[in-house]
């Protein structure tokens, strides 16, 4: 009997899509399956967990646990991992999970096995290394427990079955003083944010864009192709277009009829903000840049050739 | 403020890279390196913390001899000391072993480092160290400034969300990249540089227990989830044929 923990993570009263994905993957590493859920409330969310085909639900609730800090979180799941004696736990990878997980693996003697895209027999976990361009198996050398992160969109989410798993409260022994951290509440970087989640389509540039005075071939483009104008993460911390206009995890998650990337590498953070899309064009000149992995249509070039011959094609047809 | 920076040489961005024999890591044969990006922002926090707050900026990279390349460039840019730990293949937990060490050693109120490798990408080192340190964190920081009680940190959270976080001295702190200007070296830096103190000492002098946590057992070219049509022929030919098949074969236009 390998007994596989799932820390869920929840946005308001529902359960994360990347939760539920992590709880697939725990179905490749063992038998039974805790999901555990954190908070000062998790009533509800303890229900529908319950619902996920699961030995057991575990609701690790605090007041201190109200809203999240790593330190609260840390201090909450570590005796319980020590009583359940698990396997493995797994977390999605999530900013949140990146947060707090390494801090509870150490208290184990443990690392995480971050980011995970597969798992194989063995367990042999696959991870993306180099920004994606390669792609790593690897094996935990240590005693129990693994800690285990898994990338989203890499597993298919957990559906709800029928049934209800049995659910139990762990009460965390946490006085205040364990927060070290004092955190204020999320707010919008800048002013009012573009939706570019609606966009049919979306014309994104990358780094190989080079520099600013390169940008008005590709506007031009966006407007002949009557498309958002988009950029990865590098593009947007130079400035050249502005944050509300980033697509990846830190930035927008799109899924446009036509995404055209352009000079993007697609390192995870980008790819997981667009890989939803219909068709995926990629322009780079490295033929080997991981962005052409998700893309329908590529072409190997110079982009500076490339994109007015693109604009020119498009008017002229 | 004391302030440790760690800072990874990796290969620089766009390198080809290939597969060693062994199947199990890159070949370094004419790969061109560099400091990690995240890690470069967090040498440009500790440079601006020290000249808002003083103090000093001791920058630190674990990796094999030419790791030392990073940290004469870190000195060119105004660190002030550097140690060079020597070794080579560490995952995220030796190397944060080492960090912590170091940490420690020079009662540092502060590491910084980036909070992602570019490289193995464990997005890890810092928490650990901070675990094994029994140090706050925080982490994805993008503008970090000194206050009467310690820090006060603005980190990023996902989709465009920021949040405001309080810590005590001492701390680590993860640096995302974006939060502030890269500088370049300047000549007078770089002549500078050239008298500051670099240590260089064995990871296995520590008396750290540096075996691996995590064996990378081969390396592959990742998975294809689409198959990728490539267009070909000069620019106009190339671009003709992508407008034909977004128009005729994808109905997107």
């Amino acid at each position: 009997m390998s007994n596989v923990l799932v820390v869920l993570e929840s946005r308001g009263a529902t359960l994360t899509h990347a939760s539920l994905e992590a709880l697939t993957a725990a179905h490749r590493l063992g038998s039974p399956i805790t999901v555990v859920v954190v908070g000062a409330d998790t009533a509800a969310l303890a229900s529908r967990a319950a619902q996920h085909n699961v030995a057991r639900v575990v609701r690790v609730e605090h007041a201190l646990l109200v809203s999240y800090s790593a330190d609260a979180w840390t201090a909450a799941l570590d005796p319980l991992i020590r009583a359940e004696e698990p396997a493995f736990v797994l977390f999605p990878h999530s900013y949140q999970a990146r947060d707090f997980a390494p801090a509870l693996a150490v208290r184990f003697h443990q690392m995480l096995v971050s980011d995970v895209v597969a798992i194989d027999a063995g367990p042999v976990f696959l991870r993306p290394v180099y920004e994606g361009r390669l792609l790593a198996a690897c094996r935990i050398a240590t005693a129990a427990p693994g800690f285990v992160s898994v990338q989203a969109g890499a597993f298919a989410a957990a559906e709800p079955g029928s049934g209800a798993a049995p659910i139990e409260i762990f009460t965390p022994d946490l006085a205040p003083s364990v927060l070290r951290t004092h955190s204020g509440e999320p707010f919008r970087a800048g002013g009012s944010a573009v939706d570019l989640t609606s966009a049919a389509r979306i014309v994104s540039v990358g780094r190989g864009i080079q520099s600013e005075e390169r940008l008005p071939m590709v506007r031009e483009l966006a407007e002949a192709l009557g498309a958002e104008l988009a950029a990865s993460r590098p593009v947007c911390d130079a400035g050249w277009v502005s944050a509300d206009r980033q697509v990846g995890s830190s930035g927008q998650t799109v899924a446009p009829r036509l995404y055209l990337a352009l000079g993007i590498s697609g390192a995870t953070q980008h790819l997981q903000g667009m890989r939803g899309s219909g068709c995926i064009v990629a322009i780079n000149r490295d033929p080997d840049a991981p962005i052409f992995e998700v893309a329908d249509y590529g072409i190997v070039g110079d982009l500076f050739e490339l994109v007015p011959a693109i604009t020119r094609a498009l008017r002229s047809a | 403020m004391k302030i440790v920076v760690a800072i990874r040489q990796v290969p620089e961005r766009g390198a080809r890279l290939r597969v060693n024999a062994a199947g199990n890591a890159i070949d370094e044969d004419g790969l061109q390196w560099g400091p990690n990006e995240p890690d470069a922002y967090a040498l440009e926090h500790a440079l601006a913390l020290r000249a808002a707050a003083g103090g000093e900026v001791l920058v630190l990279s674990v990796g094999p001899e030419r790791a030392s390349s990073v940290l004469r460039d870190a000195l060119a840019k105004g660190a002030d000391r550097a140690i060079h730990v020597l070794a080579a293949d560490l995952d995220a937990l030796a190397v944060a072993r080492i960090l912590a060490a170091i940490a420690r050693q020079e009662s540092a109120d502060l590491l910084l480092t980036g909070l992602q490798s570019e490289d193995m990408g464990y997005g890890q080192t810092p928490v650990l160290a901070a675990g094994l340190l029994g140090v706050p964190h925080v982490t994805l920081a993008l503008d970090i400034a000194r206050t009467e009680a310690g820090l006060r940190v603005t980190r990023e959270l996902e989709e465009g969300w920021r949040q405001s976080v309080e810590l005590p001295l001492p701390a680590v702190v993860a640096v995302q990249a974006g939060g502030i200007a890269l500088s370049y070296a300047t000549l007078m830096g770089i002549k500078r540089a050239r008298s500051k103190e670099l240590r260089t000492v064995a990871a296995t002098e520590l008396g750290l227990a540096l075996e691996p946590s995590l064996v990378i057992e081969r390396l592959t070219p990742p998975v294809k989830t689409r198959s990728t049509q490539l267009l070909e022929g000069a620019p106009d030919q190339a671009a003709a044929a992508l407008i034909a098949k977004l128009r005729n074969e994808v109905h997107v236009l």
